[in-house]
């Protein structure tokens, strides 16, 4: 898949960190503003869409590499399941929140895990919906027998 | 000592997690990993049974938060999807190396256990909901894991179907928040008994029925099902037909239309009608056919009628106010039989798949004589094949006997006829199967094959011990008394399950 | 009314569904059919003259800290929005899925109408 003009990749390598700043933004509040893990992740993954569309898909696959994106994947997955499983492990039942006892209400740090899970899942959604669309750009007219996600 | 009941959900969800990152060259060691977990999912089934227990995930009490609830009906739910996955996971160890991406695969199949598990336990409606998406979306990407052409068509045709099943069951979600404010079964279901059905919720226990029979393929919606079932994978046809349509069809069906809206006399007779469509459309459409796997789909239509015809009558008995004993006994029946079938439907797909593997075709008139050639799989698919048409003292003969006796017994003696009529025509389709791929002449082209050895036999040998086996449940009556009938108490007690969960 | 318009929209998409023969469009009309039941969802959760049901420190008491009554007066119901954010995500996961079985079907049968991809009969 081929780039697209000057223009284009100039205005695109200065707006694709701003687009990257605003969905950490939004992970991080998940807490206080709405969005949250998934919204945020969703932006990520387009800044990393527009990197793709703006200079060809080798460049984008040279940028974050398909077995990167995939243990990032794996690695946002697992440590979603991490924090589940720690609270069994603190406070006798799954996914309490444990943390919840050292903060106090609508300051950047509260909540307990629930922004830890919002980053973790900011994370597997980001590598995911990336992985998807680098995928589904690829059209082979041959027989091939890999499945990937 | 009781058992964490996230448990059978955390460690499914977290092998799958992990598996992906293991790639081509840790292929063995993920292979390992897997079996581990679904063999630990075993044992831990088989500790809880007879256990009852309500778990509050995160400390919030319902009904603020989610509630896993296991009871009898989900203990032996529980049983039957480890014992299926075990064997299947088993299986292909030793099938699934002539894919490659096998971690893939592995990643994939805990995904739907663990969708599967999380279904059973579920307390919270739009929870069950979830995990059947977790495992619908990880059945359809298995079924066409081998992207041939055909792979690829009927795994499309299973995603647009299925999906619309699931639209239609949020829909129905949907409308029951509206008209009760309340997402927790025990709760809607406490809601219901006060307000009773009104249009709104008439409609959504319409939209959960054709939801559910979609997924349960019962006969109007059951055309995917031929499709999907034959071109997947053998152990993941064996999955497919072994447990996914019994957990998210039939048990999603039961538990919202027995312990949630309640059975009416309406319902009764729609899941009976439902039934004996499925069962005589499914045995008819079998007889005809030539592909070995599409037989055993065709079969499976067929036995699922038996078991939601032995719900139907159940909950038409006692909608009507009639004799509880006999109704337990129609309940008894179709769960046992949802049981049997589990074990003998998924050794009959995975003996399909050994025949696959060894001959390279699934056309029956292109096989013949494997007897001498494949003695354990022969065997195997014997006493699947007699388990299936109801030969004593197999496990599908117990179940069709009490089947029988429960209808004649409630006076409806049509039914009976029409159950033991719908058993010959099983008959006839298996004498065909084992005509023309076990006895008869060896073709030129296939006196080279070998018995397929290793994990394979394993899984084959465990699964038709089971098939001798199963026929104590029901005559052994400590094994009754504590596996069958604290499920059949869960659907007879019926609106109950609220009143236990919350207090009246 | 705005409920019937919402089942109007999802008897749409299950016509699109249905009808259509390009495998693209079938896949569009089960995308319509998901948004019309989330749009459904959303709408149960209304309140007329309702506020967003985000707390912060106006609708805190000032002494104690607790959450205060007018906001549990104005606010819509939450909890339908936490149940649209998790059914859009799994029906995201399902479209991906989709679109990308029908880019390999193109790759292998050639074309996209579905009454020729009909190799599995009877």
């Amino acid at each position: 898949m081929k780039g697209m003009t000057v223009i284009v990749k100039t205005i695109a390598s200065w707006v694709k960190v701003l687009i990257f700043l605003f969905g950490i933004n939004i992970i991080i509040f998940g807490h206080l503003t709405p969005g949250g893990g998934f919204a945020g992740g969703v932006i990520l993954a387009s800044s990393y869409v527009l990197l793709m569309l703006a200079f060809g898909r080798e460049f984008a696959e040279k940028n974050l590499s398909l077995p990167t994106a995939s243990k990032l994947d794996c690695l946002g997955a697992f440590l979603f399941a991490l924090i589940a499983i720690l609270g069994f492990a603190f406070g006798g039942i799954f996914f309490v929140n444990y943390l919840v006892k050292y903060s106090q209400p609508l300051r950047l740090i509260s909540a307990g895990t629930i922004p830890l899970s919002n980053i973790a899942i900011g994370l597997k959604v980001g590598a995911s919906l990336f992985l998807v669309i680098l995928t589904l750009s690829t059209f082979r007219p041959d027989i091939s027998t890999d499945k990937k996600e | 000592m009781s058992v964490p009941l996230p448990i059978f959900i955390a460690i499914p969800l977290l092998t799958a997690f992990v598996l992906p990152v293991f790639g081509k060259k840790g292929k063995d060691a993920a292979t390992i990993l897997a079996n581990l977990a679904t063999l630990s999912l075993l044992v831990l089934a088989i500790a809880t049974i007879g256990q009852s227990a309500v778990y509050e995930v995160g400390k919030w009490s319902i009904p603020l938060g989610i509630n896993l609830v296991l009871d009898g009906l989900s203990s032996l739910l529980l049983l039957t999807v480890s014992v299926v996955s075990a064997a299947s996971m088993l299986f292909s160890t030793r099938y699934m190396e002539q894919y490659t991406a096998k971690s893939k695969y592995l990643s994939l199949f805990m995904l739907m256990v663990a969708g599967m598990n999380g279904l059973v336990l579920s307390g919270d409606i739009f929870n069950l909901f979830v995990f059947l998406e977790i495992a619908s979306l990880a059945s359809y990407a298995l079924v066409g894991f081998g992207c041939e052409h055909e792979e690829l068509e009927a795994s499309f045709k299973y995603m647009v179907l299925g999906s619309i099943g699931s639209t239609f069951i949020l829909f129905a979600i949907a409308l029951v928040y509206g008209n009760t404010g309340a997402l927790n079964m025990a709760y809607v279901s406490k809601a219901i008994q006060n307000t009773g059905l009104n249009a709104g919720l008439a409609f959504a226990l319409a939209l959960f029925i054709v939801g559910f029979g979609l997924k349960a393929a019962l006969v109007p919606f059951h055309a995917w099902l031929p499709d999907a079932h034959s071109s997947a994978p053998a152990p993941i046809s064996a999955m497919l037909s072994g447990v996914l349509i019994k957990t998210l069809g039939v048990y999603a069906l039961s538990r919202v239309v027995f312990n949630v809206f309640g059975i009416s006399i309406p319902t009764g007779w729609l899941l009976i009608v439902l039934g004996l469509l499925s069962m005589v459309a499914g045995a008819f459409l079998a007889i005809g056919q030539w592909d070995l796997k599409r037989l055993m789909a065709y079969s499976s239509i067929s036995q699922m009628g038996y078991v939601v015809l032995g719900i139907g009558l159940g909950g038409l008995i006692i909608a009507r106010g009639g004799n509880l004993a006999w109704a337990s006994l129609s309940i008894l029946g179709g769960l046992f039989h949802l049981v049997n079938h589990a074990v003998y439907k998924s050794l009959l797909f995975l003996t399909s798949g050994s025949v696959e593997m060894s001959t390279g075709t699934r056309q029956m008139g292109q096989m013949g004589g494997l007897a001498e050639k494949m003695p354990v799989t022969r065997a195997a698919c014997t006493i699947a094949s007699a388990s299936i048409a109801g030969v004593p003292p197999f496990s599908g003969f117990w179940s069709k006997l009490i089947l029988v006796i429960a209808a004649i017994q409630a006076h409806f003696y049509w039914v009976a006829a029409i159950i033991v009529f719908v058993s010959l025509c099983t008959l006839i389709m298996y004498l065909k199967v084992q005509r023309h791929v076990f006895l008869g002449e060896l073709p030129a082209n296939l006196q080279h094959i070998k018995e397929n050895k290793g994990t394979m036999v394993v899984a084959m040998v465990f699964l038709a011990c089971l098939c001798v086996l199963m026929g104590l449940l029901v005559i052994v009556p400590s094994l009754k008394a504590n596996i069958l009938e604290p499920a059949v108490k869960v659907l007879t007690d019926g609106l109950l399950y609220s009143a236990n969960l919350i207090g009246t | 009314m705005p409920y019937a318009l919402c089942f109007l929209l999802f008897m749409v998409g299950l016509y699109c569904t249905v009808v259509k023969k390009n495998i693209v469009k079938i896949v569009v009309g089960l995308a319509v059919m998901e948004y019309a039941v989330n749009l459904f969802l959303i709408m149960l959760g209304y309140r007329t003259g309702g506020t967003a049901p985000i707390v912060d420190k106006t609708y805190l008491e000032p002494g104690t800290g607790q959450i205060a009554a007018s906001f549990i007066n104005t606010s819509v119901d939450p909890l339908p929005q936490a149940l649209v954010l998790t059914a859009i995500v799994i029906a995201l996961g399902s479209l991906a899925l989709m679109v990308s079985m029908c880019i390999r079907i193109y790759e292998k049968y050639g074309t996209l109408d579905i009454t020729e991809i009909r190799r599995l009969k009877g």
